[in-house]
């Protein structure tokens, strides 16, 4: 039977810790999507929606913590940027900031001082680091440093244009 | 043919749009490119053209011509393509597409790659979006690499067999031989995915649960290392050692402790040092502290470390740190059924919150100030509320008039006081209370026999100064109808009782007809009163001559009720009196069943239904038939004349009974009931009965509701469904509906039957409309 994801199971355990992670501007332009469930892109657009509206009308200096649905959603700005994490009811939603802050550090690493031009340039840069950081919801590695030289040596391995062009395909 | 430009050139290009018709223009002249780019066959550019179809994708364009190319990509031998191929992948498909199928030998190919960054790059893709049938091709391959020393790829394949196991759920036991050692491991990443699955475990299987035991000793000593451990420049976080680690073997020690005492002994001593020890300062430690309070919560701790986890609560809510503030009020209201005395104890802090800034904050102040209401502390709790009440955002105060007067029936301390607080919240916050509050506080009224002059007074003075909010106007009106003769004749004995006339009384009700700001039922109960009072006063020419002209009303309600009083005065006055007595006391009656009428004074009064509510409610007495019968009236004419109201819910016996399943023989029944005091809540009861000549042994039933609805599986009476219609087993589910969607369900049935499993899924989609309106 092909799985139906508009069904919340009875049996909780089966739905995932973090949902889905976004960054947008501060005008509402997304920046970088994460999803850690399966969902329809018009359920995905109306999700993006709902977030960019809810948090950007937040007042100023209110705490980071929001509901929506069965879901408990964390954001914090940093320079221009909201990053915007869901998770669930049950998790911890000051290591859900800390979550956010590590990525925010990582990305800074990467890039040295790390500005939203960055990332809207370099967004396939952010997500690899991000795929070094979580994995279908759960923090896949706690070392900062790890992560940094998985990047780099993984970045290494890309082929520059010449040799691109002369390595045949087989 | 020039190469195609470059990713970091074209988003500079967009960038330079003006508007966004210029934006679409420049996107759809790049698409087109891209599409021929496609059709070329062009492996050279293919990983760039992707990348930049991935950028429009961003700004929120179709991208779904690109999905084969990502599996070109992926299957292509540069770690360029792949790495593109792959993040392609994830952003565009997912198993709803078949395409991705395509993806599994592929993915097979590179988890067997020489290079370990292809292997990642496979784990994590099947990790973030293998369907059930890639993990169960690919679940062998997966549990290899838990086994591998390269803690790079053995932290992705345990991530990636948490995936496995929640999409096929029966390829758990698998991975158990492979998790023997995953605790040995020094690496910090290997370790805390390898917390995270035996977590996964742990979570979905008792017998895992039970297994997994043995291993608390071992968490322990892992987390006394962490906490014990010097500085480690490479897990730390302002001080503290790996703090991501510390909160998820907490959170598995929580779940191993659960409703186990040796386990929870166990861990007492670890967890009092985590909460003594760890640094408060900042976020990290709070967090820290904040995973280790609920894990004391959760197990069978000792009450000195209980005290003590509540007490981090309550230094939580003096913290400068809003939302550190807003966790300890949430944890705070968790627990404040099972240790509700420690909880008191940080009442007047708690009380204090409700006049924080933050509007999250309130909230949870309000719900736990009313959590923490007892008979002791009523009367200040509830002026600090009332005063709440006051001057809370309009977001706020349907919830907190509920709460108030939920919590002043349950423990006023006197009537009056009652009566006052109920008029307090009526005057403030009227037009935000619930509509069923209005035949609650009628009830309630009608049953404090010796407050009906002061009640009467005080609403009646309450009309005077204000007729907007429509529940108060509505309460006030019944009372005035009821207890008009109180008023004029100034027998209130709690207060300086007012002197009113008749004709003020009745130019006050008149009013309330004719004003804008009545809504139809307002002036419904208004008529009614009017009516009432033909009874109680003596100025009974005037009643009749407005009664006549509401018989013209264009609000059809008004004119019927306008109609059937007049048939009332002119055709059967004699029986006026007896029609429109006082009121009796009311049973407040439990879900289902008829209310009951208690007779006080010897005569039958007929039944009292909201003219919104569906009739009938009760079987009237004989003397009450005989009446209406006289009348020429039907019961159903009684319920749209009177305005009359029903005290209880709705009586939900009326919901029919459906058939859910009925197919090889079991055969499922659904009942229904509707759980008091929430109307939101739906009571399902499953009946399970098997005709087949055999039993159906191991019988589950499972069941998923939209994610709109919340629901809750209490335990089955057995899982034997004896053969041949012997007898059935039952369940119940809860569902909550707040939005009042139409309910749907997806049932699974497992069960044996003479010896081989069977699995059936259904839809259930044939609720009755009364279990879910």
């Amino acid at each position: 039977m092909q799985h139906d994801d508009t069904y919340c199971p009875s049996d909780l355990s089966l739905t995932h810790r973090m949902r889905f992670l976004l960054l947008f501007s501060r005008q509402g332009k997304l920046r970088l999507q994460k999803w850690f469930t399966p969902m329809t892109e018009r359920e995905k657009k109306k999700i993006i929606r709902d977030m960019t509206s809810m948090v950007l009308s937040r007042q100023p200096r209110s705490c980071n913590f929001l509901h929506w649905k069965d879901l408990k959603i964390i954001y914090k700005r940093y320079a221009s940027l909201y990053f915007c994490l869901a998770i669930e009811n049950q998790e911890n939603e000051l290591l859900a900031l800390e979550v956010i802050h590590r990525y925010v550090e990582l990305l800074d690493k990467y890039f040295g001082n790390v500005c939203e031009l960055d990332i809207i340039f370099n967004f396939e840069k952010a997500y690899f680091i991000l795929d070094e950081f979580l994995m279908g919801g759960e923090i896949q590695e706690t070392s900062k440093q790890m992560i940094n030289r998985s990047i780099e040596a993984s970045d290494m391995l890309q082929e520059t244009m010449e040799e691109y062009m002369s390595k045949p395909a087989f | 043919m020039p190469a195609p430009i470059r990713l970091r050139e074209l988003i500079r290009t967009i960038r330079t749009a003006r508007t966004q018709a210029e934006e679409r223009e420049m996107i759809q002249k790049e698409c087109a490119a891209i599409r021929s780019s496609f059709r070329e066959e062009d492996n050279t550019y293919r990983c760039r053209n992707v990348a930049k179809l991935l950028y429009m994708h961003m700004l929120g364009y179709p991208a779904h011509f690109g999905q084969l190319e990502c599996l070109k990509l992926i299957a292509s031998q540069k770690f360029t393509d792949k790495r593109i191929g792959y993040l392609g992948a994830m952003l565009l498909l997912d198993e709803r597409q078949d395409v991705h199928l395509l993806m599994t030998n592929c993915i097979k190919n590179d988890l067997n790659h020489s290079t370990q960054y292809v292997q990642g790059l496979a784990l994590c893709t099947l990790g973030c979006m293998g369907s059930s049938e890639m993990c169960r091709d690919l679940a062998g391959e997966v549990e290899k690499l838990l086994k591998t020393s390269n803690s790079y790829l053995r932290k992705k394949a345990a991530l990636c067999a948490v995936h496995v196991i929640r999409k096929v759920p029966e390829l758990m036991e698998m991975f158990l031989p492979a998790t023997k050692n995953l605790l040995s491991e020094k690496n910090h990443g290997v370790l805390h995915t390898s917390v995270v699955l035996l977590t996964e475990m742990c979570e979905r299987s008792p017998d895992m649960l039970a297994h997994f035991r043995k291993l608390v000793p071992q968490l322990v000593r892992i987390l006394k290392n962490l906490i014990m451990s010097g500085y480690s420049p490479e897990h730390d976080v302002s001080g503290i050692s790996d703090p991501f680690l510390q909160v998820r073997i907490l959170r598995l020690l929580r779940i191993l402790g659960k409703s186990d005492d040796d386990s929870s002994e166990a861990m007492n001593d670890i967890l009092a040092q985590v909460a003594t020890n760890t640094e408060t300062s900042k976020n990290v430690g709070n967090a820290i502290l904040y995973e280790t309070v609920l894990t004391i919560m959760d197990i069978k701790s000792e009450s000195g470390l209980r005290v003590l986890a509540i007490n981090i609560l309550g230094r939580f809510l003096l913290n400068n740190d809003k939302n550190i503030r807003y966790v300890a009020l949430t944890s705070l209201l968790k627990t404040v059924q099972t240790d509700h005395n420690a909880v008191q104890r940080h009442r007047s802090t708690i009380v204090d919150c409700l006049k924080d800034l933050d509007v999250s904050i309130k909230r949870r102040a309000m719900e736990l100030s009313f959590a923490l209401v007892n008979g002791n502390n009523i009367r200040g709790m509830m002026k600090e509320l009332l005063y709440f009440l006051d001057s809370c955002d309009p977001e706020f105060k349907a919830d907190c008039a509920s709460g108030v007067f939920l919590a002043a029936e349950k423990y006023a301390p006197s009537k009056r006081w009652h009566i006052d607080t109920i008029m307090r919240v009526l005057t403030t916050a009227g037009s935000y209370v619930r509509d069923d509050s209005v035949p609650n506080l009628i009830q309630l009224i009608t049953n404090s026999v010796e407050m009906h002059a002061y009640t009467v007074q005080r609403l009646y003075k309450a009309l005077l100064d204000d007729i907007s909010q429509q529940p108060l106007v509505q309460v006030a009106s019944w009372c005035i109808g009821e207890y008009g003769d109180l008023l004029v004749s100034g027998q209130c004995e709690e207060e300086e009782p007012i002197q009113v006339t008749e004709d003020e009384v009745l130019d006050v009700l008149e009013g309330l007809l004719v004003s804008n700001l009545s809504t139809p039922v307002t002036r419904g109960y208004s008529l009614t009163a009017i009516m009432k009072l033909s009874t109680r006063f003596s100025s009974v020419n005037r009643i009749k001559k407005v009664v006549s002209i509401y018989g013209s009303s264009i609000d059809v309600e008004l004119q019927q009720r306008a109609v059937e009083y007049n048939a009332l005065f002119k055709k059967y006055d004699h029986m006026r009196p007896a029609l429109l007595e006082r009121m009796p006391i009311m049973e407040k009656t439990s879900s289902n069943g008829p209310t009951e009428i208690v007779q006080t004074n010897g005569e039958t009064e007929p039944s009292i239904v909201e003219p919104k509510h569906p009739p009938p409610v009760t079987q009237p007495a004989n003397q009450v038939r005989a009446l209406l019968i006289a009348l020429g009236l039907s019961l159903l004419n009684i319920v749209c004349m009177y305005g009359l109201f029903l005290i209880n819910h709705e009586s939900l016996s009326t919901i029919p009974p459906m058939i859910a399943y009925n197919k090889n023989g079991l055969k499922i029944d659904f009942t229904f009931e509707r759980a008091n005091p929430n109307p939101n809540i739906a009571v399902i009861t499953i009946h399970a009965s098997n005709s087949t000549d055999a039993d159906m042994t191991e019988f589950v039933f499972q069941a998923a509701v939209p994610k709109t609805f919340q629901l809750q599986l209490l335990s089955p009476s057995s899982n034997v469904v004896p053969a041949l219609n012997q007898g059935t087993v039952t369940q119940v589910i809860r569902v909550l509906n707040p939005q009042k969607q139409q309910l749907r369900m997806r049932i699974k049935l497992t069960y044996t039957l003479k010896g081989s499993p069977v699995q059936d899924l259904s839809e259930v989609n044939n609720f009755p409309p009364q279990s879910w309106q």
